[in-house]
This record gives C-alpha cells, sequence and structure tokens, in this order.
C-alpha cells in the first residue's frame, strides 16, 4: 500500500460556477483516496455535488482548483481515462446491443471484428445472451442497464465510475443488478467508484462508503466497511450492518437542507 | 290535487305498460356506437372509375353541344388527339427528361448541402449564433422571387432550374437538420468524451445518425419543393421542359397541349413522389426509427 500511489487519489479539487446572483460553491477542497480494486461508494442528499466529482474525474469539467492522479500521475482534464456510466443508459437506438457494447473499443480504435469477438463472449456470460443482435427499444431496464455496464467494462479501464446506476429500476431488479454487479466487481478486479441515494445499497456492495454534505458539496465522514465477502442478502440484518446505516442516516438527517429558524 | 292526480298517473301507467314495458318517457335516449361498413376495395375502384369516366363524358358532351366554349376548355377528344401527337412527333421525352433532371439534381444538390450546413451548427455555438439570422432571413424570403435573378446569373439552360429547385429545398433541410442537431442529448456527447472520442467521432458516430430521421423527414417535402422550382424556372425563360411546354401552349391558345403537358407533370410528380417515400420507408428502416 505504502509502496504503490492510489489508483486513484483526488486531490483537494474544488470547484465554484459562476451564475447570475453570484458565485456558487459545488465543492469545497473533496479528497479521496482510492485503492486498486476497491469498491467506493458516495451518498449524499441530491446537489451535494457527486455528478460533479465524477465530471471531474472523468475529464469533462476542469476543477477550480485541486489535482486528480490516476497511479500517482497528474490526469486532470484529460478524457478517455476512466469508465463513466452516467445515470442514463444512452444506449443507440440505431444500433444493436453489441454494436453499443463495443462503442469504447470502437472510439479506442480496436478493429470492429476484434471488438465484436471480445463483446460477444462477455455479452453471453453476463446474462445478455440471445439479445446480442437486438435493439435498445426491444429490452427491459435492467437488460438495457447491463447492456451500459458492460459497455463500460469493456472500454477496458482500470477505474469505473458508475452514477446511480439502478437508481430508475423497481426494487426486484434492483437486487439482481447489485448481485449481477458484486459478480463482475470480483470477475475484474476494477476500481469502482459508485453514486446512489440508497444507502443499504451502498454498504452492501462496497469496501468504504463516503457520506457527503451539501451546501457547499464536502465529504462529511469516511466509513470503512468491515462486513466479510462474500455477503449475501442476510448480511443486511446483522447487527452490524444495521449499526452503520444508522450513523450514515444520522449523518444525512443532519446535513440535510436546514430548517428556517436553524439557517 | 292529490285526489285528482294519482289516477291520472295510474291511467298513464297502465296504458303504456303492456304496450312498451322497458319504455319510460323520462328515460335517457339510447346512443349506440355508429356503425361504418366498409366497402370491398373493388367496389371503391368502380366508383372511382365510374366518377373519373363521368366527369370526361360530361365534359367531352358540354363541349361538342357548345355548352362550354371548347376554344378555352379543349375536350378530352382533342387532348387525347395531341397527347399521341405529343409523344410521337413532339418533344415529349426531351421535356419530361429535361424537367426530371432539373428537380433530381435540385432535390439532390438543396437536400444535400441544406442539411450538412445544419449538421454544421453542431460544431461551433458561435458559429451557429452568428450564421442563425442569416438563414432565418434566407428563409422568409419567398424565393421564387429571386427566380428572374437566378436565371439571369445561372443563364437559360438546366443550371439555373437547378438553381431555383435548390434554393427552394436548402432551407427547408437547413432548418430540419439544425433542429436535430438543437433536440441532441448533451449526455450523449458527454458519453462519448468520456470514452475519449475526438469531436470528429462524436461527429460520425452521434451527430450524424441522431440527426438522420430529421433529415429524412424533409424528403418527401422537398421533392415537391424542387418540382416546383424546376416549373418556374422553366416558366421565365428555357428551351425545354414541362413548364416551358406549358407556357408556351398558353400563350399560342393550344389549350389541349396546355392539359397535356399538365397531365404528364402530375404523372411525373406522382412518380417521384412514390419513390421518395418509398427511399423514405427504407431509410426509416435503417435507422430504427
Amino acid at each position: 500500500m505504502l509502496s504503490s500511489p492510489p489508483k486513484l487519489y483526488v486531490d483537494n479539487v474544488c470547484m465554484t460556477f459562476k451564475t447570475a446572483t453570484g458565485v456558487f460553491e459545488a465543492l469545497v477542497p473533496v479528497t479521496l483516496s482510492i485503492p486498486s480494486g476497491r469498491f467506493v461508494s458516495l451518498i449524499g442528499p441530491s446537489g451535494c455535488g457527486k455528478s460533479t466529482i465524477f465530471n471531474i474525474i472523468a475529464g469533462l469539467l476542469e476543477p477550480t482548483a485541486g489535482k486528480v492522479l490516476i497511479d500517482g500521475v497528474d490526469a486532470t482534464g484529460t478524457i478517455g481515462r476512466v469508465g463513466y456510466m452516467l445515470q442514463k443508459d444512452l444506449l443507440l437506438p440505431w444500433r444493436s446491443v453489441l454494436d453499443n457494447v463495443i462503442l469504447g473499443m470502437e472510439i479506442q480504435g480496436v478493429p470492429l471484428r476484434e471488438a465484436r469477438e471480445r463483446a460477444l463472449s462477455l455479452l453471453q456470460r453476463y446474462g445478455l445472451s440471445g439479445f446480442e443482435y437486438l435493439y435498445p427499444s426491444t429490452l427491459s431496464g435492467g437488460m438495457r442497464q447491463r447492456a451500459a455496464l458492460l459497455r463500460t467494462l469493456l472500454f477496458d479501464t482500470d477505474i469505473i465510475l458508475l452514477d446511480e446506476p439502478f437508481g430508475a429500476l423497481d426494487a426486484q431488479t434492483k437486487l439482481q443488478m447489485q448481485e449481477w454487479l458484486m459478480q463482475l466487481w470480483s470477475d475484474f478486479g476494477k476500481t469502482v467508484l459508485f453514486v446512489t441515494h440508497d444507502v443499504e445499497e451502498a454498504i452492501y456492495l462496497s469496501d468504504e462508503v463516503h457520506v457527503m454534505g451539501t451546501r457547499p458539496g464536502c465529504i462529511l465522514e469516511s466509513i470503512l466497511i468491515m462486513l466479510p465477502r462474500p455477503r449475501v442478502r442476510t448480511s443486511s440484518l446483522t447487527p452490524e450492518f444495521i449499526a452503520i446505516k444508522e450513523h450514515c442516516l444520522n449523518l444525512l438527517t443532519a446535513s440535510a437542507p436546514a430548517l428556517p429558524e436553524a439557517a | 290535487m292529490a285526489v285528482q292526480d294519482s289516477p291520472h298517473v295510474a291511467d298513464v301507467a297502465l296504458d303504456l305498460a303492456p304496450a312498451k314495458p322497458v319504455t319510460n318517457t323520462t328515460a335517457k335516449p339510447v346512443h349506440r356506437l355508429p356503425v361504418q361498413i366498409d366497402w370491398p376495395t373493388w367496389a371503391i375502384v368502380t366508383t372511382q372509375a365510374g366518377i373519373l369516366v363521368g366527369i370526361i363524358g360530361l365534359w367531352e358532351a358540354a363541349a361538342t353541344t357548345s355548352v362550354i366554349d371548347a376554344f378555352f376548355w379543349s375536350q378530352p377528344s382533342a387532348i387525347w388527339h395531341t397527347l399521341k401527337i405529343f409523344f410521337t412527333t413532339g418533344d415529349a421525352w426531351t421535356d419530361i427528361s429535361f424537367t426530371f433532371r432539373s428537380t433530381i439534381f435540385g432535390f439532390l444538390l438543396g437536400t444535400a448541402a441544406g442539411s450538412l450546413l445544419g449538421l454544421s451548427f453542431w460544431w461551433s455555438r458561435n458559429y451557429a449564433a452568428i450564421v442563425q439570422p442569416y438563414i432565418i432571413c434566407l428563409e422568409s424570403i419567398p424565393k421564387l422571387a429571386l427566380a428572374p435573378l437566378i436565371i439571369l446569373v445561372f443563364g437559360i439552360g438546366l443550371g439555373s432550374k437547378v438553381a431555383v429547385a435548390t434554393a427552394l429545398t436548402l432551407v427547408v433541410s437547413t432548418l430540419t437538420a439544425y433542429a436535430g442537431v438543437k433536440a441532441l442529448d448533451p449526455d450523449g456527447e458527454k458519453l462519448f468524451y468520456s470514452l475519449g472520442a475526438t469531436r470528429w467521432q462524436v461527429f460520425r458516430k452521434l451527430v450524424v445518425p441522431f440527426c438522420l430521421p430529421w433529415i429524412i423527414s424533409v424528403l418527401r417535402v422537398n421533392i415537391g419543393l424542387a418540382l416546383t422550382g424546376a416549373i418556374v424556372g422553366e416558366f421565365i425563360a428555357s428551351q425545354h421542359g414541362l413548364g416551358r411546354a406549358i407556357l408556351y401552349a398558353g400563350q399560342t391558345y393550344d389549350i389541349a397541349l396546355v392539359w397535356v403537358a399538365v397531365l404528364v407533370l402530375s404523372t411525373l410528380a406522382i412518380i417521384m413522389y412514390a419513390a421518395v417515400s418509398w427511399l423514405e420507408s427504407l431509410l426509416r428502416k435503417g435507422t430504427r426509427q
């Protein structure tokens, strides 16, 4: 751990936006250090800057101050370094599932035949066999989300950012997708940064949970989740799990938009 | 009062009860879904043909009995005779080919250039902001009013007809393609850039396929506009074309030839419209609409 730099290091990143009414502070210095292969979640209320952090890490937004280091190398403002899955699946309706999934490789210049071959075996292994040549409009929400996630994975970066990937799914599908994601994560050994609104989801999936506060966006507390893996559904009923969940919920409630008299 | 009323009511009830047991004078009228019985296709077609034959027959009869002036209105038999001459010893094929070429070239040029221009607004917001008012001005100018100028610049040959047809179609395609560009989801671009795409890749793999349905949707409108442009061009100054044939025939009071040219022109229009509709459905399938 000490000999090599963390996989992803977000170094005192700040973000302010100029608006009509003045300067809006989206993020005060935020520092995150994520070792290779970790599953890390960010939870927080809406508007706490989770998506801003993601956009900065993905190089789509230049931070006002601070740096993003990948493997100890400055990667601030450079694109194509991390896999980024946005809230919407953004599957292209004119491409088949297979051709959607290879988009990242295609952009990187991998020959189409090779990209398709690689994608086909993956689609078959991860629950999309039989869907390869269908168009996204014919897929269910869960299947679309799987395709979008595989597209992110096939982009072949060590770090992947998942912005509320299961936010729009029904409860049942969401549970299935969590198991599926755990499977993928343990197979591929990627470093995952995961944004969610769902405290239980964050604890269940993660090695570490960062609870964020709002106005301005900041990290209130980082909590290591020491629950043993592989985890099962009933893990969420153990006293440790419940204690962590309670602690997180307390933090979130305390940081919730203040009442008028407290303002 | 009550004593007088009650036998009266009882009478009515007794009178009505045996005849119409269900009906009640205060009940709401019963409404049913209107039913339309569809005629078989042959009946529809026969009726359509009958109407056409009827019109032609009446026209011929009215002209021969001098109810209408055959000099101004001509008559079906004379039109048929002229049609045969037009296609055997006349310029039918030269004229058709001339008008057809002007239309198709104008259609292709206007649609392609317009679509590219519309798509190009994606590249730079500054450029789009600067050019937009000019495009809107161009849209509001009645392009046909410029036709005499276009003829002067491009001469009386095919080029000027193509130019008028292009002028009519270009603006429509530009604005439609631009509407597509404006409807683009910024998150789609974000996804592409997060995968390390260049601007050119985003344009080719996202912007163009996304805007294709918009571009395709104006094809049918444009083929009609291109034909209008070609005909107006021929009206102003030309040596060939169906438009010129109509103008020439009108000026020499050859009304039968006017009808013949209009008839041929309509047929040409229908064929081109059908071809473009077919092309459109083909392209729509390709773009998964």
